[in-house]
């Protein structure tokens, strides 16, 4: 699917993601910062950014983020997702 | 434009959402039983939730002029009290002959549990027998790729279902292929925070087609905006798509799928 009249896409989206980029620039000075670096969190955000030297770059963020496991796990000892797979090797 | 909303939990949402989505151009409102951000104590919770869906919320919905239509669960959050979930599965079958019932939904996995499968076997089951629609919520985040991957394994090994009649949501750039290449069809639901944003459901559309695909809010009692499939459509409009484009993805095909349902009219 294309639109019938393709726009610059440079032209719509560069200010909004030149923005997010300077946002994501901010909250790595501030974790790092205020000393929060050894979060797995952040450790899983540092190493998804390797994933934008690929060539199918959203999809290997998210994959970098994901449980790659194929199991059932046994049981759901919690309801909410963290955005980053705890059990990710460091 | 004119445009369904093809899942949103309105009962989470006030009257000025529906008037909002009204004035916007929603020709109609389909609501899956979900969590209510709480467990509930028992399966009588879950009946006088169903009553909520099927006799309340439609009436307030037709306060503002858009039908409103249902789909029934338990969802994969409450799904690892086996006993409870049997007990609300059996409660189902009464409220499959309501005339805004579309089918057996949002069913799918959470934390991708062993309980949480046993149940989302139960669920196609029930769907089977009855002949329903399916919606399917894939998990969260980190659980999505991993769970999208199970659900679909699933429902495919099931020679019963027909992949047609089964809409599987929240799909990313990771799951949609999974998803499409099983013949399902697929949605999008566009968050601020999570999911997908309008400009990424986009690019997906522009990836796989529109072909199976539908885009929806999930609006509920989260954050969440019940007018994002409006705003879909004037991104699409900024990118240079046409009205048609527009009400293929936004009002065909919902319509399309939905309608495999007898009780989904419109007219």
């Amino acid at each position: 699917m294309k639109p019938n009249n393709q726009q610059n896409t440079v032209d719509l989206y560069f200010m909004d993601a030149r923005a997010k980029l300077i946002d994501i620039a901010a909250f790595m000075d501030r974790v790092e910062r205020d000393g929060f670096a050894e979060d797995f969190r952040y450790k899983a955000f540092k190493d998804a950014l390797s994933a934008l030297e690929s060539e199918n770059r959203t999809q290997e963020v998210l994959l970098s983020f994901s449980d790659p496991t194929e199991e059932l796990i046994p049981a759901a000892t919690t309801k909410a997702a963290c955005g980053a797979w705890p059990d990710k090797p460091q | 434009m004119r445009y369904i909303e093809p899942h949103a939990h309105m009962v989470s949402r006030t009257t000025d959402d529906y008037l909002a989505m009204v004035t916007a151009g929603c020709k109609a409102v389909c609501e899956p039983a979900f969590w209510a951000g709480f467990d509930r104590s028992s399966a009588n919770g879950f009946y006088d939730y169903f009553c909520q869906l099927t006799e309340y919320e439609p009436a307030r919905a037709a306060k503002f002029g858009l039908p409103h239509f249902s789909w029934l669960c338990i969802n994969p959050k409450e799904a690892e009290d086996l006993k409870l979930a049997d007990e609300v599965i059996a409660l189902i079958p009464e409220f499959l002959p309501k005339k805004n019932v579309l089918g057996i939904g949002e069913i799918g996995l959470n934390k991708n549990s062993r309980n949480e499968m046993t149940i989302l076997e139960k669920h196609v089951n029930l769907a089977a027998e009855n002949d329903q629609l399916i919606l399917v919520h894939t998990p969260h985040l980190e659980d999505k790729r991993k769970g999208t991957q199970l659900i679909v394994d699933l429902i495919k090994s099931d020679s019963r279902i027909d992949p047609g009649k089964v809409l599987i949501d929240h799909l990313e750039e990771h799951t949609a292929k999974i998803v499409m290449d099983a013949g399902f069809w697929g949605g999008l639901t566009l968050y601020p925070e999570s999911k997908c944003t309008s400009p990424r459901a986009i690019d997906i559309l522009e990836t796989y087609g529109a072909d199976r695909l539908w885009m929806n809010s999930a609006c509920d009692w989260g954050v969440s905006v019940p007018l994002a499939v409006p705003y879909a459509a004037q991104e699409m409009r900024r990118r240079g798509y046409d009205d048609d484009a527009i009400d293929q993805v936004f009002y065909r095909n919902p319509v399309r799928f939905l309608s495999q349902c007898p009780n989904f009219n419109i007219e």
